[in-house]
Parts: C-alpha cells; structure tokens; sequence
C-alpha cells in the first residue's frame, strides 16, 4: 500500500508545487516508486517545475472520465527514473474531479507505487478537498507571515474534519509544517514571524524549514526541482526535510543569518 | 529528611478516589463464535471509539451456564480489538471465582453510577457562582464538554448545556461557545462566548488572553478593548455591573 501524502496550505503563493516536486523527487531518488499528481485543475504548474509540460498527452481528468489509462497519462520523469508525474487538465473544470474518480485513480496507484504526493491547489474548494481526502500524512506549507499561518490553521481543521481517515474515525492525518520563504536576517529585524512563533501558533511538528533564496525561482524557471541542487541551501534543507518524512533525525539548518560569519571573525580575535 | 518524609512529598504515589467512565457489556449468553462477531460489528460501526477502552463485563442478565463462561477466550477475543477487560459486575459466587481466576477485578453489582457522586477526598472548594435558582437543572449538573484538540480557524465547538474545557489552543478565527463557563488551557486567540443562554454568573478562563473577542451572557469585548488588561496573560473575566471585568489568574 502507497502512503498518500498531501501537499496543501490554504493560501496561493507560499511554494505547494515548488515543495511538491522536491519531496517526490527526494522520495524517488531514495529509491522509492513515486508519483505526484498535480490537483490544481485549470491552473496547471507542475509540469513546468518538473520539465515535461511538452510530454503531457492524457491527464488526470482524462483517466477519470475514463478517456485514457493511467499508464497513458503518467510521465516518467527523465532525471530520477522511480519518479512519475500525472498532470491536471487545463481545459476543464475542477468538477471533473469527482470523488469516485479520484479514489479509483489513486487506488490502482496503490498497487504499484511507495508514494502518492497530491500537489493541492490554494484555497478550500473542492480541488483542494479532493486532493487531501485521501490523505495519510498532510505537509502544510507556510510562509513566516501572519496571513499565510492563519490560512494554515484553516487548513489543518479541515484536515482534522473533512479527510477520509477523520471521516471513518481512523487514526488522523499526520501533519508536518514546512515553513518556505524563510529569511533569517528579516527575522532578526523584527519583519517576520520566527520558526519558533509559527511552530507555537500551528501546535504542529516542524518538517523543515526552506531558506528564501534566488535559487528557489532560477530552479522553477529551468523546471528543475530546487532539491536537485544540491549545493545550494534551499536544495539541502529540501533533502533533510524528506529524511524527516521517513523517520530520520536530523537538526534543522539555515535558521539563522549566514552573513553572521563576519561580526563572528570580528569578535573572535 | 525526617520532615519531608512525614509530609509525604517522597512518596512515590498517592492513592486517590476516582470515577473514571466506561464501557459495560451486558453479556446474555457466551459463545465465542457469535461475541466475536458481535463485538467485530459494533466496533465498525464506530472503528475509532472502541480503541483502547476499558471494558466492564456485566453479568447482572447473564443466562447462559457457568461452565460456559471461558472469561479467558473474552479476555483474548477482546484483545484482538484493542479492548480491555478490566473487572466484572453482578453475578454469582461461581461467577465471581471465574472472573477471579482470570484476574478481573470484582465490581458489585449497581456500583456503576450513571452519574459520578462526589468523590471523599475531593478537595476543590466550590465558589459562589452557581447557576440560578431559577433554573431547573441546578440540582443535576450536565457534564462539561471536553475537548483536547486545538480549536483551527474557522472551527466552532459549541457546548449547548454546560461547561467548555479546551486543553489546547483556541486559534484566531475559530469560536468556542458554551451555556456555562469556558476554560482554555492554551492561548485564547479567538473569539470565546460563554453563558450564551443568559446565564451572567458564567465565566471565561484562559492561560494566555490574546482573544478576537470575549461574550460572556451577550456583552461583549473586541479586541481592541482588551488589549490594556491582561493581555498576553492568564485572566479570568466575568460579568460586574454588566461590564466585562478581566482578572489576572494569579490575584484572583
């Protein structure tokens, strides 16, 4: 049996697809058969990060209305072979998501893959709904910003409230909080939340936290998930939190101010 | 040494009366065939609710024989459901001595109250905020609502009866209603209306006041008016004069 894991946060903009492809892509290159499927119907991104929007013939909607298999639609990812993509339709409506649909999807997934990622679209309507009803495990991406905390609260009661496992009374939904965007030195200034003010609002496990970086939108640029990078801060701290995912320790990094080095040399002599 | 000894602060336990709630089995003949399947039955109906619980078997309508009654196999079936057998209640002497065999605990039969009396040693001195005369139910009190979850965005927990006890937060944009008192072991940070029917003697307790809003029998504070008194801090507030009073928890 797959574990399904929803990528979700209630507000647009703060880095599900960015997030999306860097977990499913550090999942896959550790060996483990994953999919993603990006949820947002109308508004389809994931395939741009991930480099194979000119491979895209069927898609997810296309295999729920039955119009082609899954093994038509799913791409294989030409970087990190256990790694495949299902992409939305961008011509329909996000209704075609029916649930029925979705469950017979990720069902036959099931059978033969490790991973289920669900790229969710922002907001609570039903694209949204539909791609962490099945969840097993919820990663809510958050930005340091008020706005950004308080739409992932949001989400988190509709987690505890609407998903299938709160819906038969199985166990809940394992959440994680990934904080992206995260700026150390506007943290010290005072301009935006710390780790640790978010961590206390939410009450939920911290997953990692993704430096701000210019690396994060050259890489979605190119379409290259920022974990492939694995030089570069945002590439690393995405690598610890998959290692997270799958019951490793590891301590957290890049919370503080990397232009520090210079006061620290200063003060040392 | 001798001084702490005698006050007790080394003992490694106390014992205490407690009266815990659970669940009783009203057995009317054992089979272990059709227990299981029955028991397989109702845990679907309710998968989560059944986890873990204590379980009382009732012997009190029991019909079938004593030989019959292999508390071992229940024990075990039971166990395959994450249930536990903790004690047995009623039945005869044969009974009793099987139950003993099988290590449960002996409950004589009625002494599971529907209603938890006082307990001896409760200590907690009770304070003069009581619900009105007027009201019919003071004589019973209705069990307050517990709830052990933070309270997110955009959720309402409502306790139409008595009392709300949250031990967790209350998040911004989330709202706690009760007809009784509200308690918030976690930071209040959004909106809290307690005696929702009118009753004005009720209160709002939290460990830390950063609340949208505070109702307490329809008046009201923002929180904007909150602000200069114990904000950021455990308060009570409570209705004087049909004004909202905040005290700090520590000088109440």
């Amino acid at each position: 049996m797959a574990k399904i894991i929803v990528v979700t946060s209630g507000k647009g903009g703060v880095g599900k697809t960015t997030t999306s492809a860097s977990i499913s892509t550090g999942l896959a290159r550790r060996g483990h058969k994953t999919v993603v499927i990006d949820f947002d119907v109308g508004l389809r991104n994931l395939d741009l990060i991930m480099n194979c929007e000119r491979r895209v013939v069927y898609d997810f909607v296309n295999v729920i209305q039955g119009e082609a298999t899954l093994n038509q639609a799913l791409i294989r990812d030409k970087r990190v072979d256990t790694l495949y993509i299902l992409p939305a339709s961008q011509t329909r409506e996000k209704e075609a998501l029916t649930q029925e649909g979705v469950e017979k999807v990720i069902t036959e997934l099931s059978k033969t893959f490790d991973y289920i990622v669900c790229d969710s679209p922002a907001g609570i309507e039903h694209g949204a709904l539909m791609a962490l009803y099945y969840a097993d495990e919820a990663i809510v991406v958050t930005n340091p910003e008020v706005s950004s905390v308080r739409d992932s609260d949001r989400i988190l009661g509709i987690l505890q409230s609407k998903s299938r496992r709160s819906e038969l009374g199985l166990e809940p939904v394992r959440e994680h909080l990934l904080l992206t965007r995260y700026n150390p030195a506007r943290v010290e200034r005072g301009e935006m939340l710390s780790v640790a003010d978010v961590e206390e609002i939410l009450a939920i496990p911290l997953l990692g936290v993704i430096p701000e970086s210019q690396i994060v939108l050259n890489a979605s640029n190119q379409g290259l998930p920022v974990i492939l990078e694995d030089e570069s801060d945002a590439g690393q701290a995405y690598e610890d939190a998959v290692a997270r995912l799958l019951g490793e320790e590891r301590e957290h990094r890049f919370l503080t101010g990397q232009k520090k080095g210079f006061f620290s040399r200063m003060f040392k002599g | 040494m001798t001084e702490t000894a005698t006050t007790g602060a080394q003992q490694s336990f106390q014992l205490k009366g407690a009266t815990v709630p659970m669940t009783s089995l009203e057995l009317l003949y054992f089979d272990s065939d059709s227990f299981e399947a029955t028991l397989r039955d109702k845990i679907r109906q309710a998968p989560g609710f059944f986890r873990d619980v204590p379980l009382v078997i009732s012997l009190e309508k029991y019909q079938g024989a004593a030989n019959e009654l292999d508390f071992f196999q229940m024990i075990g079936i039971c166990r395959r459901h994450s249930i536990h057998v903790v004690g047995v209640r009623g039945g005869d002497d044969d009974h009793n001595r099987l139950a003993r065999n099988a290590s449960l605990a002996l409950i004589p039969a009625g002494a599971v109250r529907e209603r938890p009396a006082p307990e001896p040693d409760d200590k907690i001195v009770t304070e003069d905020v009581q619900t009105p005369a007027s009201t019919p139910q003071a004589a019973s009190p209705v069990a307050a609502r517990i709830v052990t979850q933070p309270v997110r965005s955009g959720q309402q927990v409502y306790a139409p009866e008595g009392d709300l006890v949250i031990l967790a937060p209350v998040q911004a944009g989330a709202e706690v209603l009760a007809a009784g008192n509200i308690h918030v072991y976690g930071p209040l940070r959004g909106r809290a209306l307690a005696g929702v029917h009118g009753l004005e003697t009720a209160r709002v307790f939290c460990q830390s006041l950063e609340a949208e809003l505070v109702s307490i029998a329809g008046h009201y504070k923002i929180s904007e008016d909150l602000q200069d008194q114990g904000w950021k801090s455990a308060v009570q507030i409570q209705l004087r004069d049909n004004l909202l009073v905040v005290t700090p928890l520590d000088k109440a």
